[in-house]
């Protein structure tokens, strides 16, 4: 539930505007600034490419592997598959992805209990928060600013303070382990953050268009649908990416409130990790399968996330 | 109707997660017609159609669990005997307790400095370079894996292997100390170095943030400044210091604070790399420890208390410095 206060209310549009500014120049005139500008540039651009490798290594080495044959794993490192093509001694295999989505780790139905988990995660906080952000920014109504402050504020409270008791009420519900306590922690714990940033993103709407939509006799339900909601997709996809890897990625809510038939990917690979500490075959392949759909949605939507990201900052 | 509780196959949980759905859209809808009357209802009953959800959840879930969990940290284990500090004063005198907090605090100083620090020099690096763009998706997508993946593939770096004749090593690191004609390592054993290698992680994961959002603090920085400054003389790294570095301090300022707050409030790391053991335990995951594992739900209140206590100097240092910066404006 961390976040920044108040700087995310001015970023999104210093990030909408800052990249369009430059591009009035002339590309010419651009060049020439870039060439300028830089610092002294072949070791500049010697230190960026070794950041890059340094950075980008560790996740190749976890793929290699994944789709080499477990023995050659225990022999040698991935970095040997290089030389190996040309002598022919590389082999690669996809059985490591077959024994860790099908084998007793049944990845495969870990991965539908994650997708279970993370599509209702990111509906109902979105529309929840959605339906708040607009009563907050558009109807008048006593003590709101003083209520939208302490939403704000709640950003800031770490989780795990509401773990435990809330553990207590799904049990004494008889709910303890279901889904629904999961969609419903995860649910809550999103609420401040996405409150305060589709507030934002909604107070930046002209007045004006929603006046005119109540002289025509709107009510509020009705400005919400017809006229906001359409203004506010690219706010609203902004921050279901966002939540989506949250909620995708996240270990602690999935460890502390589903059982152990309902755990998410996250929680399986962190158990394979301490169970089958050695079996890299099958650690880097049930990795790899927990990581393919944040990096896909991640690569295909980054602008969003970018945007997301900025107006938002990090969950955590 | 225990399928809807506890579904057992593949397809029910799918239907239960569209009942789920649906059910959610049905209350929704419920809320929106009933304050959604052509007649004149006073503002704030529409408002609490619109509001009310949001805040029921909050209080519910965050706002409650927070009083309950500061009322169980002056209690016993079972929560039957008030003891008043002893939970906070066993956290400070008992040497294990003791050094949790001082892993902690090597956590939050040093992923926050390194990462900014790494982030913000690679931002400059490639700003308007060539191939900006594929330069800065490599070091962001990092941000997309979970910590658990992350320390998957990490763990993997750092794998060891014992050092005799015929043994070759798989982890990337202790190849390249034996290239170099130097013994492998247990990176993840030897304290306190231990430390230092987990928090690399979690420096990997949060570069790519860092980056993104200095990047685009720097591209915000007018061009006529630059251009100024640029007359008077000022290249590289005078330009970085007296320009750059300046004018992006607000982000700066949020950056820090923000991975601060993420790097203490995350356990996945050090729960999946070593699970606290070889004197790398943190208090996010000591709260869990004490929590789930020994039930001593007195002490892991207090630790959820030491938590977000910590997170209140950062957000106030936060808010500080937006004062600031907005005066000089």
């Amino acid at each position: 539930m961390s976040t920044t206060p108040a700087v995310p209310a001015s970023t999104p549009q210093t990030e909408d505007t800052a990249p369009t500014k430059p591009r009035k120049l002339s590309r010419l005139e651009k060049r020439a600034i870039a060439t300028k500008g830089r610092l002294t540039s072949p070791w500049a651009s010697l230190t960026a490419v070794i950041l890059a490798t340094l950075w980008t290594i560790p996740t190749i080495g976890l793929l290699v592997t994944s789709f080499r044959p477990e023995i050659d794993i225990r022999r040698s490192g991935w970095w040997t598959v290089i030389p190996g093509i040309f002598t022919g001694e590389t082999e690669f295999t996809l059985d490591n992805y077959e024994q860790a989505l099908y084998g007793s780790d049944n990845l495969a139905g870990v991965f539908i209990n994650t997708f279970v988990i993370t599509i209702p995660a990111v509906v109902i906080p979105i529309t929840v928060a959605l339906l708040a952000a607009y009563g907050f920014a558009w109807i008048e109504f006593p003590g709101r600013n003083l209520l939208f402050v302490a939403v704000f504020a709640l950003q800031v409270v770490p989780i795990q303070v509401a773990l435990v008791p809330l553990l207590t009420n799904y049990n004494q519900w008889g709910m303890a382990g279901s889904f629904w306590t999961v969609w419903l922690s995860h649910s809550i714990f999103a609420l401040p953050l996405a409150v305060f940033l589709l507030h934002n993103f909604m107070k930046d709407i002209p007045r004006s268009l929603i006046e005119a939509a109540r002289v025509d006799g709107a009510g509020h339900v009705k400005i919400f649908f017809r006229v906001l909601f359409p203004l506010l997709v690219p706010a609203i996809a902004a921050f279901g990416i966002f939540q989506f890897l949250w909620v995708w990625n996240d270990l602690l809510v999935g460890l502390t409130f589903a059982a152990p038939e309902y755990r998410p990917l996250t929680v399986a690979i962190a158990e394979m990790a301490g169970s089958r500490g050695g079996d890299w075959h099958i650690l880097t392949a049930g990795a790899f399968i927990a990581m393919i759909v944040p990096l896909i949605v991640f690569l295909l939507l980054q602008r969003y996330f970018v945007r997301g990201m900025l107006a938002g900052a990090v969950k955590g | 109707m225990d399928w809807l509780l506890y579904p057992d196959s593949p397809g029910m949980k799918l239907v239960v997660m569209v009942i789920g759905i649906g059910v959610f859209v049905l209350v929704m809808s419920l809320i929106l017609f009933l304050v959604d009357r052509p007649k004149r209802i006073p503002s704030w009953v529409v408002a609490i159609g619109f509001v009310g959800p949001a805040l029921l959840l909050i209080a519910y879930g965050l706002l409650r669990p927070g009083f309950e969990t500061l009322y169980n940290s002056f209690f016993n284990r079972n929560i039957t005997e008030f003891v008043g500090f002893d939970n906070y004063e066993q956290m400070l005198t008992v040497g294990a307790f003791q050094k949790v907090l001082l892993v902690t605090a090597a956590w939050v100083i040093l992923a926050p400095l390194l990462s900014t620090l790494i982030g913000l020099v690679y931002a400059v690096l490639v700003d308007r370079a060539r191939f900006e763009r594929i330069a800065k998706t490599l070091i962001f997508i990092p941000m997309a894996i979970s910590m658990v993946g992350a320390s998957i593939i990490w763990g993997f770096v750092y794998e060891f292997r014992p050092d005799q004749p015929g043994v070759n090593q798989i982890g990337l690191l202790n190849q390249v100390l034996v290239w170099l004609g130097l013994p492998p390592q247990q990176f993840l054993i030897g304290e306190p170095w231990n430390t230092g290698f987990l928090i690399a992680v979690m420096i990997w994961i949060q570069t790519g943030f860092a980056m993104t959002v200095l990047a685009a603090a720097i591209k915000a920085i007018p061009d006529d400044i630059v251009e100024a400054a640029r007359l008077d003389g000022l290249h590289g790294l005078g330009m970085f210091r007296y320009i750059t570095v300046p004018s992006i301090r607000p982000a700066l300022v949020v950056v820090l604070t923000t991975i601060a707050m993420t790097t203490l409030k995350a356990f996945d790391i050090v729960r999946t790399m070593t699970g606290g053991q070889f004197g790398t335990q943190v208090v996010a995951n000591e709260f869990y420890t004490q929590a789930f594992r020994q039930n001593n739900q007195g002490l892991a209140a207090a630790f959820a208390v030491v938590l977000f206590i910590l997170v209140i100097p950062i957000v106030a240092y936060n808010v500080r410095q937006m004062r600031r910066s907005e005066e000089i404006r």
